[in-house]
């Protein structure tokens, strides 16, 4: 691909002796930062060595603390929000009731014949993760992922217990004394305090909310929801707190899933090469001619929150948050020179430049047209069929064993189990006539008729199911089997819905 | 290991001499908490199988220390069903169905009679449907629930009379009546009988010649039950014998067979098998199959 060889400051030095001095250029330290995720692995299992991310501001740094506050608030907050559906419904705008088989999102409310919902939201977010994928690489994994946001605030803890980098190697190489217990046992008392947060959040949205907090402290509350309490205190504390940056590398099949979603075209935590190499420390007052702008700090390796060399080029481990960026540029700055050594770049860029060709940013590709189109095609079906959902249906189970019954009047008869789904938020009382069928007899099982009429009551948000029979007097001018439809009419809305069926008359075919 | 470790260039990691096409597999370590998961899980098995039962002996099994059996569970499981019903077996028992079924605006909780059928589906299913066939179709010389047609009484009353004490069962209480062999135990000649059936064939189908022969025997030996008209009568259980439905077929040769041989059609008596509150539950069914008086 280029002609340029990348650098290995991370390797031991030979020359040690003489590169042990602390500045790389003028005020600018050094950083002795190693990359603990070394590209020639040692043996047949590798033993996990702490990565101690150095604290980082700057733009990327800033947008991450102001995503991570906007999702833990949407987090923290949503099972709280209420929303009036009447009395026969729960008042909480986002819940998933196991208990009645109901799924309310604000103003929509999805049972469990409907799952297909969730089916199209998942699809949805799978083209939107495609899609961003595509334009911006692992922007997800970066910014929005749970994985990310926690393991960032329990870091943010325990700068706040521990001190940053160079404070908490120092610490856990010390000895155990007072001070350092208590550090300590801040940080996990502190990590726990959240993890529990997180699980008792997590519980609030399968159960109205402000009642099972209390029943939650008293003791009444449903055994699954301490069971999910304990579940995710534990496995917040233990992801977020120490399995980190492993999850993202052996755990998350998303890293190679995104593979296939990167193209050379695809905006990428890169480092610029081209640009920095060859590298070397830079004294005060030399030249840039003839060498790279990367001076070798390994401020990039020290901020990586997945212990990776960012300059080693694209990586499995790479979450594409950008705090590199951020590290980077503050060192550019400072030596004068410009931003952006590691940046948001493609490798179809890195190219260009080396044959000295201007960049070229291609975010409107083939493959973000289909991904946009099939995204805005799925999530205009889901709406079209959301607004289209009918609150009244009936299912119309025919009998068939026996097909027909012959009475001893000479009438035949059929049976149908119909089953009136009510959607809405209120009972209804329903009229049911055969339309297309000249029935000489109607009954329901457990009905009479009131006014010549059966009236069948169905109570909000349920299902119920009726027992009809249709029998017809004279058979002989009929078909073998007659095509009709059954309708149900609410008396008070006038809503109705049709269902079709047929009538078997035992007639010869 | 071989000792000639071969070194992937691109990634600089050792590979494991497996190649597909051209693709080769890396020999990536894993890292060192996942064999710990793995002992982990290891010492879990141990642990779960003395507590659990596990081994298979010869004759048996370990048993485990927890003492857990899946038979226990069901066994729990139906005993705390029973307890659940046990409210609404309650209330089958004081319902007055029999007045429910006519005016069902007398019942003040709906879900006693979808208890009672619901109920009354799986119990017909377990026993009665033997005979009666599936949702009570019936069968030759067995009879169709479904329709409006009954022997002994389609109200709730005469059904649950039926399913508690039979029909020529062994029981006392049963219902019974006899419709004689005329012809093995030759109360009739074989011309008498022929005669005869002509005469019911005529009863149902007005184009059939009449058998004035054949009316005389009638009244002679089966008015007495069948009614002077062949109407039939529920107290000794009679068919109708004007109308289409034959229980034992409508056929020259099937009444013949009939009037020849007799028919003592037999219902087991279920008092003893299922509880009052599961009868009440089975007659309720049977009544909505669409017949019910």
């Amino acid at each position: 691909m280029t002609e340029l060889k990348i650098g290995h400051d991370n390797k031991p030095d030979p020359n040690h002796g003489q590169t042990t001095r602390k500045t790389v250029a003028h005020g600018v330290e050094r950083s002795f930062a190693k990359a603990v995720s070394p590209s020639t692995p040692e043996s047949l299992y590798k033993k996990r060595t702490q990565v101690y991310p150095k604290a980082v501001k700057g733009t990327y740094r800033s947008l991450k603390w102001f995503i991570m506050a906007i999702l833990l608030g949407i987090y923290y907050i949503t099972p709280w929000i209420r929303w009036d559906r009447g009395p026969s419904a729960p008042n909480q705008a986002v819940l998933i009731d196991f208990e009645n088989a109901r799924l309310y999102f604000f103003f929509i409310e999805i049972w469990p014949q409907e799952i297909y919902y969730i089916t199209g939201l998942l699809i949805l977010s799978a083209l939107g993760l495609f899609l961003a994928t595509a334009l911006f690489g692992r922007v997800w994994c970066g910014y929005a992922c749970p994985q990310t946001i926690w393991t960032d605030l329990f870091m943010a803890v325990e700068r706040f217990f521990e001190g940053d980098r160079n404070a908490r190697i120092k610490l856990d190489k010390s000895p155990w004394t007072s001070k350092k217990i208590a550090k300590k046992t801040g940080k996990h008392i502190a990590w726990l305090l959240i993890s529990m947060a997180t699980g008792g959040a997590w519980i609030l949205y399968f159960h109205d909310a402000p009642r099972l907090l209390t029943d939650l402290f008293i003791g009444h509350a449903p055994q699954t929801a301490y069971v999910f309490l304990a579940l995710m205190t534990f496995f917040t504390y233990a992801l977020a707190g120490f399995m980190r940056e492993q999850i993202c590398t052996y755990m998350c099949p998303w890293p190679r899933i995104q593979a296939a979603m990167i193209d050379d075209q695809a905006l990428n935590v890169t480092y610029r090469f081209d640009r920095g190499e060859p590298r070397g420390a830079h004294k005060k007052g030399e030249t840039w001619d003839g060498r790279g702008d990367c001076i070798g700090c390994r401020q990039c390796v020290a901020v990586c929150p997945t212990g990776i060399d960012i300059r080693d080029g694209a990586q499995l481990e790479c979450i594409g948050c950008a705090l590199c960026i951020d590290a980077c540029d503050d060192i550019m700055v400072k030596i004068g020179r410009p931003k952006g050594l590691i940046a948001y770049d493609t490798d179809a860029n890195i190219e260009r430049r080396l044959k000295g060709q201007r960049n070229q940013f291609n975010l409107i590709r083939p493959r973000t047209i289909l991904y946009t189109i099939a995204f805005f095609g799925v999530g205009a079906v889901m709406v079209y069929s959301l607004l289209n959902r009918s609150v009244l249906d009936m299912n119309i189970l025919r009998d068939r064993i026996p097909n027909y019954v012959t009475l001893s009047d000479g009438s035949v008869r059929n049976g149908y189990t119909i089953k009136i789904l009510n959607k809405a938020t209120a009972p209804r009382e329903l009229r049911i006539d055969a339309m297309g069928l000249d029935a000489t007899q109607m009954s329901i099982v457990g009905l009479k008729k009131i006014n010549g009429q059966f009236i069948l009551s169905v109570p909000a948000d349920e299902t119920l199911d009726y027992k009809v029979y249709l029998a017809i007097k004279d058979v002989s001018q009929l078909s073998d089997r007659e095509i009709f439809h059954l309708k149900l009419t609410d008396i008070k809305t006038q809503e109705n819905t049709l269902t079709e069926t047929m009538f078997i008359t035992g007639n010869p075919k | 290991m071989s000792n000639d470790k071969k070194i992937d260039e691109l990634s600089g990691t050792e590979v494991t001499g497996h190649e597909w096409d051209g693709i080769e597999e890396l020999n990536t370590p894993m890292p060192r908490w996942w064999l710990g998961i793995m002992l982990l899980t290891v010492v879990w098995s141990v642990g779960y199988v003395i507590l659990m039962p596990g081994i298979p002996l010869l004759n048996s099994y370990t048993k485990g220390l927890l003492g857990h059996t899946d038979r226990g569970r069901v066994d729990t499981a139906i005993t705390d069903m029973h307890e659940a019903r046990s409210v609404y077996a309650q209330k089958l028992l004081t319902t007055d169905f029999q007045a429910v079924l006519k005016d069902p605006d007398l019942l003040d909780d709906p879900a006693v009679f979808r208890f009672a059928l619901a109920q009354g589906k799986s119990l017909f299913g377990d026993n009665c449907e033997t005979c009666h066939g599936a949702r009570g179709r019936g069968f030759i010389g067995y009879p169709n629930l479904n329709d409006d047609i009954w022997l002994w009484g389609g109200s709730f009353n005469e059904i649950r009379q039926t399913i508690t004490y039979g029909i020529r069962s062994t029981h006392d209480e049963s219902r019974l009546s006899i419709m004689s062999a005329f012809g093995r135990d030759e109360i009739l000649t074989r011309e008498e009988i022929k005669s005869l059936t002509d005469h019911v064939l005529s009863l149902s189908d007005t184009t059939k010649d009449k058998s004035p022969r054949g009316a005389t025997l009638f009244a002679q030996n089966c008015v007495s039950c069948h009614g002077e008209n062949g109407g039939g009568s529920r107290e000794f259980g009679a068919p109708d014998l004007t109308d289409a439905d034959w229980l034992y077929g409508g056929s020259r040769a099937q009444i013949r067979t009939t009037i020849f041989n007799g028919r003592q059609g037999m219902m087991p008596h279920w008092n003893q098998r299922l509880s009052a509150d599961q009868i009440v539950a089975l007659s309720v069914y049977v009544h909505s199959l669409g017949g019910g008086e």
